[in-house]
């Protein structure tokens, strides 16, 4: 069963099936709130707090996610599958860049 | 013989988050052959056509991005010469014992002022790549097996004191620069791409605030057709993609991007022009950056900037 994940930062809502993450469900639908990288758990910029809901995970990079950041429920959403409906706010952005080119965090209506 | 000294890229060691899933990813989605496990736990492979027992070495680990990056040299008296020019130069160099990677011989190993760890070997051993010596065959069996490139051909590094990192190889390890995009301000180089031999570059780095991060190691394709089929494994296999199948204007080759289990991204890529070591430096304004990352769409990828492992 779908469960509807909400991006508090844009208001952006869409359905998401247990079997895919937060991320891949938001870019199979078109949504858009929260940056996508390397879908891997690796990069980092997909990070998001769980304000509300249950999900399970998968393995993520400690380079981006840590203990406290566990206990705080601020992981990467390409590593998130939901089991309930979820509410989330975006933490990531794309900050690095080459030569600190623009590179805007991201938070489109 | 014309080529001496650094011969070519070696061997990258990769870090996985998931050991399983990432060599089911190499070897049946990318289709390396797998040629060995060492007691460390990492997992050896190398590209169909290559001769040498591995190019590419994964481990597990809780976090995802390169180890260390390696080139072949000539011989072993080239291997201790180019130690002594780096001492000389005046950085620090650790031999790591033969035998610790499987299969290979005494390693020089040093850090970049890019946070990077390279290496160096002479010896590592050919296996061969399922071809005989006497009256080839044009491929082999294993050619058909997933995208299966035929060998590790560069990578594209990210960090800090790039200008530092062109004088190391351009002066100590006999690199010589093909191309270049200038910084915005044009007064330095915000990307760099190195050749040691003919090919259009065996390594490159780009300006970047983290030391030590992946951007990609790229695998050669023999064709833009070979390419195109690697996008439609890709596809298949739910692979994320980031850019392309497009062609680079910086070398001309043509390329996919995409990233493996972990998002340590990886490129499919074929082609590139012939430079000798007296041609005269390719340069690309940072304003023009768009064309030389994706020439038909002139689109500087915000991903292509930011996102590493």
């Amino acid at each position: 069963m779908a469960h509807t994940v909400r991006i508090e930062d844009n208001g952006v809502t869409y359905t998401c099936a247990p079997t895919e993450s937060l991320l891949e469900g938001m870019q199979r639908l078109g949504r858009r709130g929260i940056p996508m990288g390397c879908r891997g758990g690796g990069c980092g910029v997909c990070k998001v707090e769980i304000l509300d809901g249950e999900f399970r995970t998968r393995a993520m990079s400690c380079d981006h996610v840590d203990d406290d950041d566990r206990n705080h429920r601020r992981l990467l959403a390409c590593r998130v599958y939901p089991s309930g409906d979820l509410s989330v706010r975006v933490i990531g952005k794309l900050q690095k860049s080459v030569c600190g080119a623009t590179s805007h965090p991201r938070v489109p209506v | 013989m014309a080529l001496t000294g650094v011969l070519r890229p070696g061997h990258a060691q990769v870090r996985v988050l998931d050991l399983d899933e990432s060599v089911r990813f190499y070897e049946e989605v990318l289709g390396l052959v797998e040629t060995g496990r060492d007691a460390q736990g990492r997992v050896y492979f190398k590209c169909w056509d290559e001769r040498d027992h591995h190019s590419y070495v994964i481990r597990e680990a809780d976090r995802a991005g390169i180890d260390f990056f390696g080139f072949r040299v000539l011989d072993t008296a080239t291997l201790d010469k180019l130690d002594a020019d780096l001492k000389a130069y005046g950085l620090k160099t650790e031999r790591i014992p033969a035998g610790e990677m499987l299969a290979t011989g005494e390693r020089v190993r040093f850090e970049l002022p890019s946070g990077h760890l390279m290496e160096l070997f002479a010896e590592k051993a050919k296996v061969g790549n399922g071809i005989p010596l006497v009256n080839p065959a044009p491929w082999a069996k294993a050619r058909d097996n997933g995208i299966a490139p035929v060998r590790l051909d560069h990578a594209l590094l990210y960090g800090p004191n790039v200008a530092e990192v062109q004088k190391i190889f351009t002066e100590v390890l006999g690199f010589y620069l093909v191309e270049r995009v200038l910084t915005p301000d044009g007064n330095g180089n915000a990307a760099i791409w190195l050749s040691c031999g003919q090919k259009v570059h065996d390594i490159a780095f780009a300006e970047y605030p983290e030391p030590g991060k992946l951007h990609h190691c790229s695998f050669l394709m023999e064709s833009w057709e070979q390419v195109l089929r690697a996008g439609d494994i890709m596809s298949m296999n739910a692979v994320p993609v980031d850019i392309g199948p497009t062609r680079h204007g910086v070398t001309r080759g043509c390329t996919i991007y995409a990233w493996d289990p972990s998002g340590n991204r990886f490129e499919t890529f074929c082609g590139g022009h012939l430079p000798y070591p007296d041609y005269e430096t390719m340069t690309w304004t940072f304003d023009n950056f768009g064309q030389g990352l994706d020439y038909p769409q002139r689109k500087l990828h915000e991903t292509f900037l930011s996102v590493v492992s």
